[in-house]
């Protein structure tokens, strides 16, 4: 049996408003070891989409492949309205300026402090946020947003790993983007920081109307945060649906991660 | 039977990395000339490549200026030759010994640092971090960087040779009582066109080499952080090989031109 044929979604949609991410029969191998196998996904504008997988199961490729870091071997990627693999790198970096990206190691450049850690994304897109910018002022703003505005000056080195992740949000979030994918947020941080950066992801949501995709496997971060969810498995959407009709279904790999 | 395999497993990663470095290579080419420049990137790394590395190399040229002087007098004092020291130490060093030094100084302290350095950002993601900002990894960290090492080292190899004479000059005044004066008309009569300028072109060749081999190594680590390790390593035992083997080709193409 394919392993495609046994996708079942559970979520009953209603009037969804329009897709902003649109994946369509996804494939990437490395070698002989097939990581993605057709998968499907849309994720709707304002609404909170997590991922959920083993790891191993091909969650940070896909999320790579949807910002152009790496090709696809087939199947088609939309982003507002943009095919990704057919974009030319002009018109890539203008859409990348749309979608923040929070790295599971923060990826803060530790070469430079906080504050140029920040200034980095908005000086290279600079056509998406002006010419005459107050970069210090928001600096200053996105860093108050995630509460560390006294860092500012410091390098990253000497921030802790929960300050780090918010350092990295505030970097995401510095050129207002529209997407944000988290690839696993939660990741390596004790269960008080976990649930302050959940809060964090919630509040932001909130407060500019992101759509999220989230790559996690913190059933506690996916309870919180989604509105929707899928389960990655063998390389394809395996089931769909919300939290808690997820927990209810009775199939041993879906119950697998709900232990 | 075994030993064979693994000679031919060597041969095949030694040429297989040879014609990655080659890509590499053809793409820092291409990626060089094409707008958007990183001009601040790029002073930025001319400061890291050329003001960092001046202690070291200023230190070392003097030394070996010293050593080769104390080194050299007993021998040319029994051959009644020791007027002819400015002119010996000045050919060797700005020839061979200071183009050479400098270049395998620095490609101890530059291409494993930058071996380290690109290859820890990219096991931490750092560099598809600045990809997704809209930046292109590949101009803003290996373009700078193999142009600041083209740049950086003749000058530093000028700067060498400079306190490396210096060095010889003070053991001479010491030892011989000669002059600033009389040591430097010497060795600039010993001097001519044609030993300056082969110094100085290979130097360039160095110093690309040395920002290739370290860029080249770290850009393409893999396996995390034991792979940094691997990269800085492999960056300064590849980039030693490479100046030794530029240094052969340059002089043999000197040899032919002095021929003519």
């Amino acid at each position: 049996m394919k392993a495609t044929q046994n996708i079942t979604s559970v979520h009953q949609s209603t009037a969804m408003p329009e897709a902003v991410i649109a994946i369509q029969d996804l494939r990437k191998s490395f070698g002989d070891n097939h990581v993605l196998n057709g998968f499907n996904m849309k994720l709707y504008k304002g609404e909170n989409l997590v991922i959920m997988g083993k790891s191993g199961s091909g969650k940070s490729v896909m999320i790579k492949c949807l910002v152009g870091l790496m090709q696809a071997d087939s199947g088609s990627i939309m982003v507002m309205g943009k095919e990704v693999a057919k974009l030319n790198r002009k018109v890539l970096d203008e859409l990348r300026a749309e979608i923040g990206f929070l790295f599971q190691g923060s990826a803060l450049y530790d070469s430079m402090t906080v504050r140029e850690n920040l200034e980095f994304p908005l000086r290279r897109h600079q056509k998406k946020m002006g010419n005459n910018l107050d970069t210090n002022s928001l600096v200053m703003e996105a860093l108050e947003n995630v509460g560390l505005a006294h860092t500012v000056d410091i390098m990253p080195e000497e921030l802790s790993g929960g300050m780090k992740r918010r350092v990295a949000l505030a970097r995401t979030l510095i050129i207002q983007p529209k997407i944000i994918l988290y690839d696993e947020p939660t990741s390596g941080l004790d269960p008080i920081t976990s649930k302050e950066i959940i809060e964090l992801m919630l509040r932001i949501q909130k407060k500019y109307e992101t759509s999220s995709l989230i790559i996690t496997h913190d059933v506690d971060c996916a309870r919180v945060i989604a509105d929707r969810m899928i389960l990655l498995i063998d390389g394809v959407n395996y089931i769909e649906g919300t939290f808690d009709e997820l927990i209810q279904i009775n199939d041993p790999k879906v119950k697998a991660f709900f232990k | 039977m075994v030993m064979g395999s693994h000679i031919v497993v060597g041969i095949r990663q030694f040429f297989e990395q040879i014609g990655e470095l080659s890509f590499f290579f053809g793409r820092f080419l291409r990626e060089a000339v094409k707008p958007p420049f990183e001009f601040s990137e790029l002073l930025h790394q001319c400061y890291n490549v050329g003001n960092r590395s001046l202690p070291l190399v200023g230190i070392t040229g003097f030394i070996i200026g010293l050593v080769l002087t104390l080194q050299t007098r007993p021998t040319l004092e029994e051959f009644g030759a020791v007027s002819w020291m400015p002119n010996m130490v000045g050919i060797s060093i700005i020839r061979e010994i200071g183009p050479v030094i400098v270049a395998l100084i620095c490609a101890g302290r530059i291409a494993s640092g930058m071996g380290a350095e690109l290859g820890s950002m990219r096991v931490t993601e750092q560099i598809d971090a600045m990809e997704v900002s809209g930046t292109n990894p590949f101009k803003y960290l290996v373009v700078t960087r193999i142009i600041a090492t083209t740049m950086m080292i003749p000058i530093l190899t000028i700067f060498g040779d400079v306190l490396a004479l210096y060095g010889s000059f003070l053991v001479e005044n010491f030892k011989g009582n000669v002059s600033f004066q009389l040591y430097f008309n010497q060795v600039f009569d010993a001097l001519s066109f044609g030993d300056l300028v082969p110094a100085i072109i290979k130097s360039f060749f160095f110093g690309m080499a040395i920002g290739l081999v370290g860029c080249f190594k770290g850009y393409n680590c893999k396996k995390g952080t034991v792979g940094v390790g691997v990269a800085a390593n492999t960056a300064v035992v590849m980039a030693s090989m490479f100046i030794f083997i530029l240094d052969f080709i340059a002089v043999f193409i000197s040899d032919i031109f002095y021929d003519l």
